[in-house]
């Protein structure tokens, strides 16, 4: 019987023991700031909505942002004139898949799929890669077929390789980062003779763009923050349902509890 | 047997109690039920105004729009269209479109010519006895279903007929006057039909 | 005539006379004393026994919010994604009716296991309740392809994937596995045929057998009356002048109103998950989901949703070892011991001949088609427990250290195989699914001796307040 829990647990760690990637950053997203929901719709229609449609999402439900239907029209319906329209973009993703070589995904729900973190790590994770079919790469997603549509914003980034002997190493400077970092571990055969299994890859910025790292950051907060709201646009009403339901079913409870009791004096 | 029917009582009123607050939670649940069968935001974006661009309608022709999968006819009347109308003063069932006034003439078209400028016509194009679209005989002349016809509307389904300004025959089975759907005109040139000035 | 014979309904204020007219025509009375004001149940339930009737206010929860999603989802492939988000959008409260009817999934699972475990617990499948655990049983496949063709409906990544990999374990079925597969996509692979087809199954045909095989369930524990946490007939004791059981109460008023207090904590908690955690980590709404389904680009890690782990982590772990070195001679020893045990030799003859086929089978047929085996297996195996437990007592109060430790180890077993069905496959993880494997298994299997040889308290004559 012991050996059988002690077996279990070492199956457990072993189990555990997980796959190395991208150490995701933590989104700082808060869905009640509409400030940054609005500046992150506006970013979204701006530089995303060309290439990606967001096809299950109307324009009019952009008016619960604490937007007016002329700021709407004025500001962010591009490609139609009418504020009922579905995000839609122009291109099928027939040709899509034959200009770009894959189609760009639907961002409606993306945030759902992929999550908040992911997205904000990802924007900020692309550098500069000469054998890459589009000149860039992203740390966070190898080989995709995106460019960074926003590099004349954050600027141009390259990769930076640093060889640890240790995690523990490699780990502390990685989390001294401010961009996306990842460690890759070698086997002791590829690594060699020095031993330094721990290859910490960071990104450093070569060519500044027109923001600050600071204000790029913040940019793509409150587009991961749109990004977000836009594929749950509901929640906010959900939660505040939910706090009402709460309350009356716990009115509920108490009632029925005491009328189960009061019954159940009958009962011996 | 106080304390029997205290204990009662208390029961009582627990049962009473709870069966309101549970009743009312019942309706509460029930509510977005009944919403949900309520147009979404597609139906309603769907069912937007249509704008219809009546710079080529020359007179004596009628063009057709959809709202809110309905026809819309855009009628450009003649002089002559509309001095037909004053005389079919006497045939037709509710000359002056007193019958369910808010429902099929808006203020605007409660006058001889049931528009808002007398040279346009705005109906919806549905008979208002089972529904069919009426076809157009807008030229006068004589007629198999009227022999002093003055041009209008007749319906194929069961006969009614619709004067120039859309209003229905007397005695035939169509009840009421063809509708006139909210509009206004955005400019000389276009119309914009299911939202009136006021917005409705 | 009956109808003259029958006295009128009492007690109903001003409605009396209706329901007498109604009455005199329809067994109304009859039923509402054989089934509610006068159907003796034990005293002493606990805790375990709410989740019977929860489970059976999931099934109207599913059912409800089920017709009214219907109203607006379409059963089209290249539909189907955009109109679920069509509901959570644009629908007047369409995402409550979505939540509700994903969050009901789930508690239908946790309510059912639940409900299944009581009956693990206390004997409630002993005779003779032996019918009424097979109509459960049969709730609880129905459950499971009902979860599986609802699945597919939402068509995310996971939907598609699941049910492609799922269909194609009949493709592992010998000689007539690839003609059945086509047959049941309707197609070469999952598609729009096959969406449609499970929409008409999910919507239609599965609730209707439930429905039918949940009446039949309530009527055959009606028949016989619930078992309790004593495990002690309570029919036995009965009361000398009105024939009653002594430890009986009326089901109305006393269960009526404590179910419904059950009810309340019950949606407490249910609302809980629906307003403020829908997703609930990823488990109840997969992220992957939220992908729309694509035939060309499978997923890194496709894993069924949690209540399917544990028999997917069985599934997995029948490695061509597994088979090798722990099913065949597991096969030779469960033989050796059933010949041992009985006496008559034609059962002595016919487990020998069964583990020589069953032998062939396992060193020529394919590991992966007696991965499809032990996952049914694993599933079927509950249909026996009332002719595997051979106790002389029915409840685990009265059962000895030897069945109180195989129930524990066969519940962290299951835990651990469903978390294990969760994650991507390694060599320890494997490693691990297998021992679960056995363990679940040999819980069975051994059953038959360790649950008589087990050194049992005595019952008690009457039920007890513990």
């Amino acid at each position: 019987m012991k050996a059988l829990v002690v077996f279990l647990a070492m199956a457990a760690q072993l189990a555990l023991a997980a796959e190395e990637s991208v150490r995701l950053d933590s989104a700082p997203i808060d869905p009640r700031d509409v400030a940054s929901l609005q500046s992150g719709a506006r970013s979204f229609v701006n530089y995303c909505l060309n290439c990606h449609a967001a096809g299950m999402m109307r324009y009019h439900k952009l008016l619960d942002l604490g937007l007016t239907e002329q700021q709407v029209k004025e500001n962010l319906l591009f490609t139609t004139d009418k504020i009922g329209e579905l995000m839609n973009v122009a291109m099928t993703r027939k040709d899509a898949k034959e200009w770009l070589g894959t189609a760009p995904p639907d961002l409606s729900v993306i945030a759902r799929a992929r999550g908040p973190d992911w997205l904000y790590t990802y924007m900020r994770s692309f550098y500069r890669d000469p054998e890459s079919a589009t000149g860039w790469n992203n740390m966070v997603f190898e080989r995709v077929a995106m460019p960074h549509v926003l590099w004349t914003l954050s600027g141009q980034q390259v990769q930076e390789e640093r060889k640890f002997k240790n995690m523990e190493q490699a780990e502390a400077v990685g989390r001294q980062q401010k961009n996306a970092w990842k460690i890759d571990v070698l086997t002791p055969e590829q690594a060699g003779k020095d031993g330094e299994r721990f290859i910490l890859k960071t990104i450093r910025t070569e060519t500044a763009g027109s923001l600050s790292q600071i204000d790029y950051d913040i940019m793509v907060r409150d587009l991961v923050n749109f990004m977000t709201w836009m594929s749950e646009p509901n929640q906010i009403t959900r939660k505040q349902v939910g706090y009402v339901v709460m309350l009356v079913l716990l009115v509920l409870l108490v009632l029925t509890y005491l009328l189960y009791k009061e019954f159940w004096k009958d009962v011996h | 047997m106080s304390d029997q029917s205290r204990v009662n009582r208390r029961r009582r009123s627990l049962v009473i109690a709870s069966a309101c607050a549970g009743g009312a939670s019942a309706v509460a649940t029930a509510l977005p039920f009944t919403a949900s069968m309520l147009p979404s935001e597609r139906a309603v974006a769907l069912g937007a105004p249509v704008e219809a661009d009546i710079s080529r309608l020359n007179p004596g022709e009628k063009m057709t729009v959809e709202w809110r999968g309905q026809p819309v006819w855009i009628l450009h009347r003649t002089k002559e269209m509309l001095e037909e109308i004053k005389r079919t003063d006497g045939k037709v069932a509710d000359p002056k479109s007193e019958r369910k006034k808010g429902e099929l003439t808006p203020e605007y078209a409660r006058n001889e010519y049931r528009s808002i400028k007398p040279e346009y016509l705005v109906v919806v194009g549905i008979c208002s006895h089972l529904g069919c679209a009426p076809q157009d005989r807008l030229k006068p002349g004589p007629e198999a279903f009227e022999s002093e016809w003055t041009g209008g509307f007749y319906c194929p389904c069961h006969g009614s007929l619709f004067d120039l300004a859309g209003r229905v025959y007397k005695n035939k089975p169509a009840p009421d006057n063809l509708k006139v759907p909210p509009y206004t005109y955005l400019s000389d040139t276009r119309v914009l039909i299911g939202e009136d000035k006021k917005g409705a | 005539m009956a109808a003259a014979e029958k006295q009128a309904v009492t007690g109903a204020g001003p409605f009396n006379g209706l329901l007498t007219w109604i009455d005199q025509r329809f067994p109304l009375m009859q039923m509402w004393r054989s089934h509610l004001s006068e159907y003796y149940a034990p005293k002493n339930f606990n805790f375990w026994y709410y989740f019977g009737s929860l489970a059976l206010f999931v099934l109207v929860i599913q059912i409800v919010t089920g017709i009214f999603l219907t109203m607006n989802y379409k059963p089209d492939a290249a539909q189907a994604f955009a109109s679920v988000e069509y509901i959570m959008r644009e629908v007047p409260w369409g995402w409550w009716i979505r939540y509700m009817h994903s969050t009901g999934a789930s508690f239908f699972f946790i309510c059912v296991y639940l409900h299944m475990f009581r009956a693990m617990l206390y004997g409630s499948y002993r005779k003779p309740r032996e019918l009424l655990w097979i109509f459960g049983m049969l709730i609880f496949l129905c459950l499971m392809a009902e979860a599986f063709f609802g699945y597919l409906l939402p068509w995310g990544q996971m939907s598609y994937w699941g049910a492609q990999v799922i269909v194609n374990l009949f493709d592992a079925i010998p000689v007539i596995g690839p003609d059945l597969a086509i047959w049941i996509r309707g197609d070469f692979v999952v598609s729009d045929a096959t969406l449609n087809r499970f929409f008409a199954y999910h919507v239609i045909a599965v609730p209707l057998a439930l429905l039918a095989l949940v009446v039949a369930h309530l009527l055959a524990l009606h028949e016989v009356g619930s078992s309790n946490p004593d495990g002690v007939e309570i029919k036995n004791a009965k009361d000398a002048k009105t024939g009653r059981p002594l430890d009986g109460i009326p089901f109305h008023p006393y269960y009526t109103v404590k179910d419904t207090f059950g009810v309340v904590v019950f949606l407490i908690i249910f609302s809980i998950v629906v307003f403020f955690a829908p997703e609930a980590g990823g488990y109840f709404l997969e992220h992957n989901n939220f992908i729309p389904a694509d035939p060309l680009k499978t997923p890194e890690h496709i894993a069924p949703v949690w209540y399917f782990t544990p028999y997917y982590s069985i599934l997995r772990a029948t490695t061509d070892e597994f088979v090798l070195w722990a099913l065949a001679p597991g096969v030779v020893a469960f033989a050796l011991l059933i010949v041992r045990s009985v006496k008559s030799s034609a059962t002595r003859i016919t487990v020998g001949v069964t583990a020589i086929v069953l032998l062939l089978g396992l060193l020529t047929l394919d590991a992966k088609v007696w991965g499809v085996v032990l996952m049914g297996a694993s599933v079927m195996i509950f249909f026996f427990m009332p002719w595997l437990d051979r106790s002389p007592v029915r409840s685990i109060r009265y059962k000895g250290p030897i069945t109180k430790t195989a129930l524990t180890l066969f519940v962290i077993v299951f835990f651990a195989l469903g978390y294990l069905g969760t994650e991507s496959v390694t060599e320890g993880r494997t490693l691990a699914a297998q021992v679960g494997t056995a363990v679940y298994f040999l819980f069975f299997f051994l059953m038959p001796w360790y649950s008589k040889m087990d050194k049992s308290l005595p019952e008690p004559e009457r039920v007890t307040w513990k």
